[in-house]
């Protein structure tokens, strides 16, 4: 069933013609009810699908903005149960919109593997991306994924070669993320005409849609990105907009689905450059 | 208990060969130390990490490779360091015979400076331009300082901000080497968090960066490549003791943080079956309190850094603060290979505290004029149980992996004292 939703809404998109806008936001931030408040806002606001990041300490591929996300929602006691009750939350209104679960490996070691495929397949999850678990070290976690139709989704980036490709796309579904950047989330900017060339390259050795992300912050970087790639992501953009809202005091649903709606309006009705 | 009697050491070989468990043969293919190691890393990053076994593998069995970094540990680091028979301090315990090897002796004052000059050797062989590292006491960051100066090449050492002030001599010293110390406010501005923002780093300079990782925990290769390259502690050892002795000794002692001195101690001794391994674990205020550094002691395996390893975490996974009055030993986890022989039981892990590190400190500096470095003293502090264990004919060797006045501040600190 899930591996369905993932695959229904690259199949509708690609009858629309545009690209996906995927935002990610942060479980728990600021906190529990706000952040289901915004998740539950996301669709509404443009999001074609959702990534949805669980905490953890040590986050050692993201820059600041979802560093400082991660440590403001621990600080308010968001885990990883409460990251699969957010989920269920947002499922029992949303049956169609794809959720994608990203972060790192230790808190589902903790959880256990095959559990955990489990109970996130049953909280409606579709997918999951785990940075710091390349192919060599996902023998377990693919299986639990296949076990439980969830997608085990996995980054290609601009240091993978051909033959790296063929690793990093092998059991995997839904569609391949390609880091647009060397570098950790937020800091460097993507070109669209370095991207463009590298995404047909994944597209070719996946057979799979292919997302973009780290390095789109603005509605004009990500209709160029749109042009380009089956999805565009945008995360720290979106986190910045949580951070400020607390510090000035201004209702954060409000501001991060506004932001969401400006990028969503931008992907939406960029055009796609014929494949 | 008795001290084994002591067969030739080319008895000891073929009994070794003989072993249905070669200790020595990991990690496998995978990286992997059993069920520790491996290489969890972003994917940016593995095409890196495969690179570097690939030159690594290469340069292990280059004749030519192992040459040059013979001669630069003759002469510029200074080795081989002195096995030294600790007379007073053996009187004072009043059993095994106590041998110190000095590691403090070498250049920068530490053992730090054997890996530092082998990565830099491979980083040059294979035409990286610029070095990065990770410093908790800030002998590491030192010791990499130290050969980027020798070598020219420009480098930067993240440090936690916590420890930044408590190791200000250190942090002038890379500065006078010539090293960029950029201070790591993220996280608990410790050790782990230096780690976290140099893998950021490299994961940012893909192209001309080369991570020299101080410790032998991370990703495959490092913990392999680190031991190796500090493997020279235990070779050195096996020589010395046998010349002085004429035999193994019946134990050997090292503090364990990420576990580089110590592993470069026993990984020759593995297959001596006889020669008991004993790593001392930070324990910062008392195991029993939380508040300690201590990741087989008081820590599960998990995943951070690379590598699968004991660490200190809560329940749901996340990472917790270490502490420890050492800065080098202030780190959540622990090399993989000491994992793994923690869980087949051929060494044991004890742990020290902050309060014993100190009064063995002291003790040293006062019996034998030594000052060790506070992270050596927390394997000192174990010598009246080890000793005593293995008797007045047995030997035990500690290694005194660092010198003590980085730490003078800091201990008098502790004490009460101004200076």
């Amino acid at each position: 069933m899930s591996k369905s939703r993932i695959d229904a809404r690259f199949a509708a998109l690609k009858a629309e013609g545009r690209a996906a806008f995927v935002p990610y936001v942060m479980a728990g931030d600021p906190d529990r009810d706000t952040a289901l408040a915004i998740l539950k806002g996301l669709p509404a606001a443009g999001a074609d699908l959702i990534e949805l990041g669980f905490p953890f300490s040590d986050p050692m591929a993201e820059g600041p903005p979802i560093q400082r996300a991660a440590q403001r929602a621990l600080a308010k006691g968001m885990t990883l149960q409460g990251t699969l009750e957010l989920v269920a939350a947002f499922r029992a209104g949303d049956a169609a919109t794809p959720v994608i679960l990203m972060g790192y490996t230790n808190p589902l070691v903790t959880w256990g593997i095959e559990a955990f495929a489990r109970d996130a397949s049953a909280a409606g999850v579709d997918g999951l991306i785990i940075v710091d678990t390349p192919p060599e070290e996902a023998g377990p976690l693919a299986d639990a994924c296949d076990a439980h139709d969830i997608s085990l989704i996995r980054l290609a980036t601009p240091t993978s070669d051909d033959a790296r490709l063929k690793v990093v796309v092998s059991r995997t579904s839904g569609f391949v993320y390609y880091v647009s950047v060397a570098g950790v989330t937020g800091v460097k900017e993507a070109d669209a005409a370095a991207v463009a060339p590298q995404v047909a390259r994944v597209r070719a050795a996946s057979g799979l849609p292919v997302a973009v992300g780290f390095g789109i912050r603005t509605p004009e970087r990500a209709a160029a990105i749109a042009q380009v790639a089956d999805a565009v992501v945008v995360g720290s953009a979106l986190v910045d907009e949580v951070a400020e809202a607390v510090d000035l005091n201004e209702d954060v649903t409000l501001r991060v689905l506004s932001k969401v709606d400006s990028l969503a309006k931008a992907v939406r009705f960029a055009r796609r450059v014929p494949v | 208990m008795n001290a084994p009697t002591a067969p030739s050491s080319t008895s000891r070989a073929s009994t070794s060969q003989a072993r249905p468990n070669d200790y020595s043969a990991y990690p496998d293919a995978h990286g992997r130390f059993g069920d520790y190691g491996g290489q969890y890393v972003p994917e940016t990053l593995m095409p890196l990490v495969h690179e570097l076994d690939a030159a690594y593998s290469a340069a292990k069995a280059d004749e030519g490779f192992q040459a040059e970094l013979s001669g630069y540990l003759k002469h510029y680091v200074g080795r081989p360091s002195p096995l030294y028979f600790a007379e007073r301090l053996t009187r004072h315990f009043g059993g095994a015979k106590v041998y110190l090897k000095r590691e403090e002796l070498n250049h920068t004052g530490s053992h730090k400076i054997n890996n530092c000059m082998g990565q830099i050797l491979l980083a040059m062989r294979m035409g990286k331009t610029r070095i990065i590292a990770e410093t908790g006491a800030g002998q590491h960051g030192v010791a990499t300082a130290t050969v980027c100066a020798r070598f020219g090449l420009p480098c930067v050492v993240y440090m936690g901000a916590v420890d930044v002030e408590r190791q200000k001599p250190n942090v002038f010293r890379m500065n006078l080497l010539g090293a960029e110390v950029r201070p790591v406010t993220s996280g608990s501005a410790t050790l782990k968090d230096a780690m976290n923002e140099a893998l950021r780093d490299w994961v940012t300079n893909v192209h001309d960066t080369y991570y020299l990782i101080g410790s032998a925990a991370g990703m495959h290769p490092y913990p392999a490549m680190v031991r190796d390259f500090q493997a020279i502690i235990g070779l050195e050892v096996r020589e010395q003791v046998v010349e002085l002795e004429g035999r193994l000794p019946d134990a050997l002692m090292a503090c364990v943080g990420g576990g580089s001195n110590a592993i470069g101690l026993f990984h020759p001794f593995l297959n001596d079956a006889d020669v008991k391994l004993f790593g001392v674990e930070a324990a910062g205020e008392g195991v029993e309190t939380g508040r300690h550094a201590a990741a087989i002691n008081g820590g599960r395996p998990g995943v951070l850094h690379g590598n699968m390893t004991y660490l200190l975490q809560d329940r749901e996974g996340q990472i917790k603060e270490a502490h420890s009055i050492s800065a080098g030993l202030d780190y959540p986890g622990i090399g993989p290979e000491h994992a793994f022989l923690h869980d087949v039981g051929r060494a044991t892990y004890l742990s020290a505290t902050d309060t014993e590190a100190l009064e063995a400190y002291t003790l040293l500096s006062k019996l034998e004029g030594i000052l060790p470095a506070i992270e050596s003293a927390h394997a000192l502090a174990r010598l009246p149980e080890v000793t005593r264990e293995v008797g007045k004919d047995g030997i035990v060797v500690l290694n005194l992996s660092g010198r003590g006045d980085k730490d003078v501040a800091a201990v008098a600190a502790h004490l009460g004292m101004q200076i």
